[in-house]
């Protein structure tokens, strides 16, 4: 099996501090990948050069691209990054309003996403912004509200479906669960749960949060310092820690 | 099936002084498929550390683990993925599911994720939650809210719902009334019938004799008995 993505040698720095080094990889698809670490580990900086947020000072993202296979996404000129990263790629923000546009309504919100991959039938896509919202549990009469009147929670997955909609194959996500509340966190982790595995999706997710990757998570990578110090199985980092700062995490989480 | 050769293991806890704790020293077991081998030893003498490098949920130091034509100790994440979810089956202690999913849904969900079709999956979740006595109102709700007993039962619908060859089993007896776990041994038997290779830790001697083709002391290989 080819895989969806293959990541080499990323290394960003900013000015003398390393931002992130030496980071490489391969995700398959169907699987989900957390990055976990303290902040300042570099695991945002990890995850924007990925995404290609962030031009990374070295190394490869090569991603299995529909029509010409594998491509390094760092060299890729813009207008072709920018085109898969409204298509086969999505990003979910930790901060919803960063993600969405905030005076478009819902259903704007969802629609933009299916216009910007050339759909025009303005009824069909209405009819899909319908269908997304109701897959996150938003209700059809909100469609024409705006992002400004929801709650935290419901901006989050109002996020999740517009970044869905396209149907994409590759979903990066920082701190998706984030700053909600623990039932709401529970709801949404369930619905990026069942959405991985109905849509076959490959996702990368950074956390800080060790409940939200262990539930999510196939693989687990833990940075510490720009580096990643311990990956493997997701159970086995959290169960057998090798690394002494992966133990001191893995002991530092408070039980309830 | 499961062909464990010279294995051995130890955990260093670098934030206690770098302590160094040698759990399994040079362990070998092989267990055929239709067979139900049972681990034994006292508590603390490595019956789970076992199971648990043998699911690749603890980390093998040296030897080989074999489960199927895939070798455990040095497989690829991927590999192991594929292997959990097609191949060995576990049956932990623990329920850990993400809340607010129904019950249903968590025992079906071995099979839909091995690309069963929705409604068969959800039939036979049906069926087991049905042999194992859970109240078809609690269905819809999920476990962990559950009683200690309940959750036990939902764990084993879980673990039985897909027929994996190798099957891996931590006290399946515990915490189950007479009825129960009758049918939680019938179901062990049904598994071997069909050809399930077998591992158990039961604490319920009776039920070890009654399922276990034979007993494997781990006792043998634990490194403070050695010296």
């Amino acid at each position: 099996m080819t895989p969806l993505l293959q990541v080499e040698n990323i290394a960003k720095m900013y000015g003398a501090r390393i931002g992130c080094a030496n980071v490489s990889f391969d995700l398959y698809p169907g699987e989900v990948m957390g990055i976990v670490g303290e902040s300042g580990s570099g695991k945002s900086t990890l995850l924007n050069c990925l995404a290609g947020h962030l031009q990374p000072d070295a190394g490869a993202v090569c991603f299995d691209t529909r029509t010409e296979g594998l491509r390094n996404t760092v060299t890729m000129s813009e207008p072709e990054r920018r085109m898969l990263s409204r298509t086969d790629w999505a990003f979910v923000h930790q901060h919803a309003r960063d993600g969405l546009r905030m005076n478009v309504s819902a259903g704007g919100n969802v629609g933009e996403r299916l216009m910007a991959v050339n759909a025009r039938h303005y009824g069909d896509i209405r009819a899909k912004a319908i269908d997304w919202l109701g897959r996150v549990e938003i209700s059809a009469d909100r469609i024409d509200d705006r992002p400004t009147v929801f709650s935290g929670g419901m901006q989050q997955r109002l996020q999740i479906a517009r970044n869905l909609v396209t149907g994409p194959r590759l979903v990066f996500m920082d701190e998706p669960t984030g700053g909600l509340d623990v039932s709401v966190q529970a709801r949404l982790l369930d619905l990026l749960r069942g959405l991985v595995r109905e849509m076959g999706l490959s996702a990368i997710i950074v956390t800080h949060d060790l409940a939200v990757v262990r539930l999510l998570a196939d693989r687990l990578m833990v940075m510490k310092d720009g580096h990643v110090i311990e990956s493997g199985l997701t159970d086995q980092v959290l169960d057998d820690p090798q690394h002494a700062y992966t133990q001191l995490l893995v002991s530092s989480v408070l039980q309830v | 099936m499961i062909t464990v050769e010279n294995v051995s293991k130890s955990f260093t806890l670098h934030n206690q002084g770098a302590a160094e704790i040698p759990v399994m020293h040079d362990a070998s077991l092989s267990v055929a498929p239709g067979e139900c081998v049972a681990l034994v030893g006292a508590s603390g003498a490595g019956k789970s550390t076992l199971m648990r490098m043998i699911y690749g949920n603890y980390l093998t130091q040296s030897g080989k683990i074999m489960v199927g034509d895939l070798d455990i100790v040095s497989a690829a994440p991927r590999e192991l993925i594929h292997l959990r979810r097609t191949t060995l089956g576990y049956v932990s202690q623990f329920l850990r599911v993400v809340p607010r999913v129904s019950t249903l849904d968590v025992v079906a969900e071995p099979l839909m994720v091995t690309g069963s079709n929705r409604d068969l999956a959800m039939e036979r979740a049906k069926a087991l939650l049905l042999r194992l006595n859970i109240p078809q109102r609690l269905w819809r709700l999920s476990p962990t809210t559950f009683s200690g007993g309940e959750q036990q039962r939902v764990n084993i619908a879980r673990g039985f719902a897909y027929p994996y060859p190798a099957l891996l089993l931590d006290e399946p007896t515990a915490s189950l009334d007479p009825t129960n776990r009758a049918t939680v041994l019938e179901m062990i038997a049904e598994a071997k019938a069909r050809g399930a290779a077998i591992i158990g830790i039961f604490h319920d001697h009776a039920a070890r004799d009654k399922i276990c083709d034979r007993e494997f002391d781990v006792t043998a290989f634990t490194p403070d008995k050695l010296s």
